[in-house]
């Protein structure tokens, strides 16, 4: 069976619960810039460089791992949201970039690979792929709107290096996550889909848009029905947002998608506002009751947490599902949903 | 045209962004200009483009330079960036340059088979990669197709290979070639006719296809002769859309209404584009001749009134309302305050409001109606426009209007009569609105609103779920730290909403208004210094009385669902109604208008103008008759044009399916299988109830456990947008009303007269039925139309399960917004109940019992199910 029947498979019998962050996880271990370093040679300073920590403390990784498969968790993604070559730039780490998506995605497989060996309970790696630094949507300078810092064809090559490498490590499918520009996003969904055609099999994207305001438009300025316009194509396994802003806010934007989007629904908000010392201080039971609210009214098939969430968090949200009825996926009619920056259906 | 992108039919492309279109954009692109070309693209969306194409393809252009930045840099406009592009170019590397740059989903135009098949492929996935729509032209390895069998088959091949390749087949859309008619050369005689037959025989063939065109060739033989190449335009589109044409690349602003073409031209243009007689081409040419550089000029009546002093003709004018000569009276007036050295702006401050002033006191006092108010508003429009240039010349503050209000009807819901006389009376008294039109999101309103510095908002609905929507719109203003005042308008709208739902959503104040003629004393209260703090706490207090005593009400019992139900109506089943004479699905593509005519209910006309009586008793009325009589009278001049010049078309259909019921549903066996449709049950608890007539309704009561049929219908006028946008551009507020009311009445004439035809002839259970029309209007037949949305079917959602039934988009045109509002607005809908018993009943409110088991029953949640139920919930 392919890795896409599994998957839905596994929805069909159960909402699924993704994992959490793993930014905040490695802050708590509290490395120093030799911890991150680690033997490599490279001459900035390290310090930060969560994707580094992948090669440098594989260890760490697999614990943090394995704290979210204790919680419940389903979907585990790589530790990679910044593991790609523009990222890295700012920390010279370019030349490792396929090394460290490698090891990313060996750390994930071997915990969930022993996890299903332990309970037979099916789990997913998803090879996450955060957005760069960079937008292909708009100008860096104020005077000069047409200039762009990067072209697409070049953030297409970064995404396809990642990708191929994630799925080396053992990645199941590519997590296109917080998509602040769509176009990165369209780059990123050409990339999967080449490479998927140059491997000769089917490489199944989850696509995770995110808000740059309450009124749930992007950074490039897509509302979530002109973005779901946008990337439908890619025939993704699941889309969804993440990140912006917490559970409560985030509300109307996920059940603005979940009406529309005939695939798989993921939601993972962070763990509410931060507070005036930039810390996430929701509880667990708090998160876990909102977003359970989006399960009992059948708006999600995959939940799971952003900035700010702990193995607490999934665990309390794990608990809040259980037993719930998946989110049905709607059968829209078939019509020309075409999209600028807002959505543009012809009628039929 | 104002209608909402979403639910047009026909989608208008911006042409403008051309550089092989326009002149003017190309001279601007070519002298690196670009600046001002973003500019042409923000006027296209401006003036209504749903769509921009745009096109480098010249020859002293580095093309993909030039679509790369352009593409980039309107990217960064977000009021241009809202609308998806067209990217033009008939070389494939510009294209793939250009997809790169568009961060939506596009539309490519064109790749076609000109190459062969591989490199049509090709080109085709890599369209599909970056998830663009792409146009196809009809053009294959030996050239482009002329006749309408090589348009086809070259279109039906390109579809089973694209399809083939997994391609969306509703992302195609095929452009099978208009060329230029009227040539001299008798082969291309037909090219009208090939290309609109082709049309409807791609669109049968090719599910999901859409069909596209460029327009100009058509007309290019009257280079220079603007109005022939207009005419011809309008009338191929006249013929092509109704053929299955979606789309098509043309300036908006250069096509005139069909009906406002002089006929003989029209004529003769449609026998060239249809190829009507062999002698088509020389007759348009010949006649062509005579339009060049034509000046239509109107004959004026003089009246006794025209030689009063210009002061006294310009409050005559406004008082009656005639508009004939306004424009030089204004001028006149003008000529002489410039002269006696005061400004322009002194005209509207003197004259033309003392004029208003005087319509005010009389509309206050209840001398003049509503229909007079519009009319008067209409003269006040046309003599402010044409000061307005000289106001502006003057570079000095205009006259500072007394308050601005934006007002908007709320998204998911297309009503606007309503709100557009409010709006007018407003106007009429002094104060600036900001009309949103319909289909308004919070977001718009709000930003709207603060950009302007507006003083209140007020919002419009007709339909239930607009109230929910208010709602939001409240919280939003909430969120968003606003205070402004919030007026609340609609026929579904209420004091009592008002007060329990929006009040309490929102710090500012909230006030229900309950009509037009309220809504200046509202607003000149609101903005006043002295009186405003009273009549918000005034207004304040009394929602608290309402909510007081809505809490405080011993609200009347409710019945278990399942004693409710023992307690449904059991009709005589003797009685049931015969199987249908011609059961399935009857469509009406053009019923006559003459027909309607005859059976309008004229009280509900009358009432949409706030005037109170019932015809025809209302035309002699003591108080309003007068001016009842004379808006009668215009309603009639205006249906004689409406008939003759053919400005609407009504569209319906019905069908009748086998059904059973099932508890409280009725299963109806269509065309796709057993269809469910739940019904909701009475569950008040009535004195008497033995008493059979007493009963806990349910609409499912009238329908038998098995062998039982049920009907439904669906019926809409169309055509109104033309005349709505040409009375509009006017400044003619006032018959752009009187449409829409109009329109109203015949679409609920059609809904009578087709109920008619079911039970005397489709149906046939009364064959011997014969009522007067008063006999009609009271419903004196055996059984029922209840429509989804009114009170025995509260249920506005039921609507697409019934236009699924009818195929409802398809057989009569009409679609749903997501409030389930239909499109375009004059339009009914409902069930067909056979049984003699079966009567109109309100569910009024139900338990949460039932809301669960109806959930239940329509396979939603609960919080779907609430918020469609909301009005019968407590």
């Amino acid at each position: 069976m392919t890795i896409r029947q599994q998957f839905l498979d596994a929805a069909s019998a159960r909402i699924l619960i993704k994992d959490g962050p793993y930014g905040t996880a490695i802050q708590r271990a509290r490395l120093d810039e030799a911890g991150y370093r680690g033997s490599c040679d490279l001459s900035r300073d390290q310090k930060g460089n969560n994707d580094l920590v992948n090669l440098t403390r594989p260890g760490l990784i697999r614990d943090i791992c394995r704290s979210y498969i204790d919680a419940g968790a389903h979907v585990l993604a790589t530790n990679t949201f910044n593991a790609n070559r523009i990222s890295q730039a700012d920390y010279g780490a370019e030349a490792l970039v396929e090394e460290i998506n490698i090891a990313a995605a060996r750390c994930i497989r071997a915990e969930v690979d022993a996890a299903v060996a332990r309970d037979g309970i099916p789990r997913f790696v998803a090879g996450a792929v955060g957005p760069t630094n960079k937008t292909l949507s708009l100008s860096p300078e104020v005077e000069d709107p047409g200039y762009r810092e990067v072209t697409f064809d070049e953030v297409k090559d970064v995404y396809r290096q990642q990708s191929a490498a994630l799925l080396e490590g053992g990645a199941d499918c590519i997590l296109v996550e917080t998509v602040f520009d769509t176009l990165n996003c369209k780059a990123a969904i050409m990339a999967v889909r080449e490479l998927a055609r140059d491997l000769g099999r089917d490489v199944p994207l989850m696509i995770s848009m995110t808000l740059t305001d309450l009124s749930g438009r992007n950074l490039s300025g897509h509302t979530v029905e002109a973005f779901w316009h946008s990337v439908r194509h890619a025939d993704p396994l699941a889309v969804g947002l993440n990140c912006s802003f917490g559970a409560e806010q985030l509300r109307p934007h996920v059940q603005l998608l979940s009406g529309i989007a005939d695939t798989l629904l993921l939601a993972y908000p962070n763990a509410g506002l931060p507070n005036d010392l930039g810390e996430y201080d929701e509880a667990p039971e708090t998160t876990a009751q909102l977003t359970g609210e989006w399960a009992r009214n059948g708006r999600v098939n995959i939940l799971g947490g952003c900035c700010g969430s702990t193995p607490e968090h999934i665990a309390a949200m794990a608990r809040a599902v259980e037993g719930l009825v998946p989110r049905s996926i709607p059968v829209p009619p078939r019509k020309t949903r075409l999209a600028g920056l807002e959505p543009f259906t012809m009628a039929a | 045209m104002e209608h909402p992108a979403a639910i047009a039919s026909f989608v208008n492309i911006g042409e403008r962004t051309n550089v092989t279109g326009s002149a003017r954009f190309k001279k601007l692109i070519l002298a690196d200009d670009y600046e001002a070309a973003v500019e042409v693209a923000r006027e296209q969306v401006g003036n209504g483009a749903q769509i921009i194409d745009v096109n480098m393809d010249e020859g002293l252009l580095d093309a993909v330079h030039a679509m790369t930045t352009f593409l980039k840099l309107i990217s960064a406009e977000p009021d241009i960036a809202r609308v998806p592009v067209m990217i033009d170019s008939s070389k494939f590397h510009v294209i793939e340059a250009g997809l790169k740059c568009v961060s939506g989903k596009p539309i490519v135009n064109s790749i076609s088979m000109k190459e062969g098949e591989e490199s049509f492929l090709e080109q085709a996935r890599i369209c599909m990669m970056h998830g663009a729509a792409v146009v196809v032209m009809a053009f294959d390895e030996t050239g482009q197709a002329d006749t309408r069998q090589r348009k086809v088959d070259i279109c039906a091949r390109a579809y089973d290979l694209l399809t083939g390749i997994g391609f969306p087949p509703e992302d195609i859309i095929f452009d099978p070639n208009i060329f230029a008619v009227a040539t001299g050369i008798e082969e291309h005689d037909r090219y009208g006719l090939d290309f609109i037959e082709a049309v409807a025989e791609i669109k049968q063939r090719c599910p999901h296809v859409h069909c596209s065109g460029g327009l100009s060739n058509l007309s290019f033989s009257f280079r220079g002769n603007e109005t022939v190449r207009r005419a011809m335009h309008s009338v191929f589109l006249y013929h092509a859309i109704p053929a299955g044409l979606d789309m098509a690349i043309v300036n908006a602003g250069q096509l005139d209404v069909y009906d406002t073409i002089d006929p003989a031209l029209r004529d003769a243009c449609e026998d060239v584009i249809l190829a009507r007689r062999p002698d088509a081409t020389e007759r348009l040419i010949a006649l062509a001749e005579s339009y060049r550089g034509k000046i239509a000029s109107e004959e004026k009546a003089a009246a006794e009134w025209r030689g009063w002093a210009v002061e006294k003709r310009l409050e005559h004018a406004l008082v009656k309302g005639i508009d004939a000569d306004i424009v030089a009276d204004t001028e006149e007036m003008r000529a002489r305050v410039e002269a006696e050295g005061g400004r322009p702006i002194h005209v509207i401050e003197g004259p033309l409001m003392d004029g208003m002033n005087v319509v005010g006191d009389l509309f206050g006092s209840g001398k003049m109606f509503l229909p007079q108010v519009v009319k008067s508003a209409r003269v006040m429009k046309k003599a402010v426009a044409h000061l307005i240039p000289y106001i502006e010349a003057e570079k000095q503050e205009g006259a500072r209007p007394k308050g601005r209000i934006v007002m908007a009807t709320v998204k998911g819901d297309v009503h606007d009569i309503g709100k557009n006389i409010v709006g007018v009376v407003l106007q009429c008294n002094g104060y600036e609105v900001i009309d949103l039109g319909v289909m308004v999101p919070w977001s718009t309103i709000l930003e709207t609103a603060k950009e302007q510095d507006a003083d209140m908002i007020g919002l419009s609905g007709l339909i239930t779920p607009s109230l929910d929507e208010m709602e939001t719109v409240a919280e939003e203003m909430k969120r968003a730290g606003m205070t402004m005042p919030l007026l609340i308008g609609g026929a579904t709208t209420s004091k009592v909403h008002t007060a329990l739902r929006i009040d309490p959503a929102y710090d500012g104040p909230v006030l229900h208004v309950l009509d037009a003629s309220r809504a200046v004393g509202v607003a000149s209260r609101l903005l006043s210094d002295t009186q405003r703090d009273g009549l918000v706490a005034d207004t304040a207090g009394e929602y608290d009385k309402v909510r007081i005593a809505r809490a405080k009400k011993g609200q009347s019992e409710l019945l278990p669902l399942a004693e409710a139900r023992a307690r449904g109506f059991q009709p005589d089943l003797d009685r049931k109604p015969p199987a249908p004479r011609q059961p399935g699905l009857h469509v009406f593509p053009d019923w006559s208008l003459d027909d309607l005519r005859e059976t309008i209910d004229w009280t509900p006309f009358f009432r949409a103008w706030e005037l109170a009586g019932n015809y025809p008793a209302i035309l002699t009325d003591d108080v309003v008759g007068e001016s009842a009589s004379a808006l009668h009278d215009d309603a009639q001049a205006m249906l004689d044009r409406i008939i003759a010049e053919k400005w609407l078309t009504a569209r319906g259909v019905c069908g009748m399916w086998p059904a059973r019921r099932d508890g409280d549903d009725v299963l109806v066996v269509g065309s796709e299988g057993e269809m469910r449709l739940p019904f909701l049950r009475q569950q008040v608890a009535k004195s008497r109830s033995e008493d059979r007539r007493r009963a806990n309704f349910c609409l499912a009561d009238f329908v038998a456990t098995e062998d039982d049929w049920l009907g439904g219908f669906a019926v809409g006028i169309h055509g109104i947008d033309d005349h709505s946008a040409r009375f509009r551009a006017g400044h003619d507020d006032y018959s752009d009303i009187l449409l829409k009311a109009l329109a109203d009445r015949l679409a609920e004439s059609l809904a009578e007269r087709m109920h008619q035809k079911v039970r005397t002839e489709l149906w046939g259970y009364a064959p011997g039925e014969n009522l007067s029309n008063e006999d009609l209007i009271r419903e004196k037949y055996d059984g029922i139309r209840p429509a989804p949305g009114y009170p025995a079917c509260p249920d506005h959602s039921l609507k697409p399960i019934l236009f699924d039934l009818l195929d409802a988009p398809e057989n009569a045109g009409l679609e749903l917004t997501e409030s389930f509002a239909m499109w375009p607005t004059a339009a009914v809908s409902g069930f067909y109940f056979g049984h003699p018993e079966s009567q109109y009943f309100g569910v009024a409110r139900i338990g949460a019992d039932q809301l669960s088991d109806y959930a239940q029953r329509r396979d939603v949640d609960m919080e779907q199910a609430t918020r469609w139920l909301r009005p019968n919930l407590d």
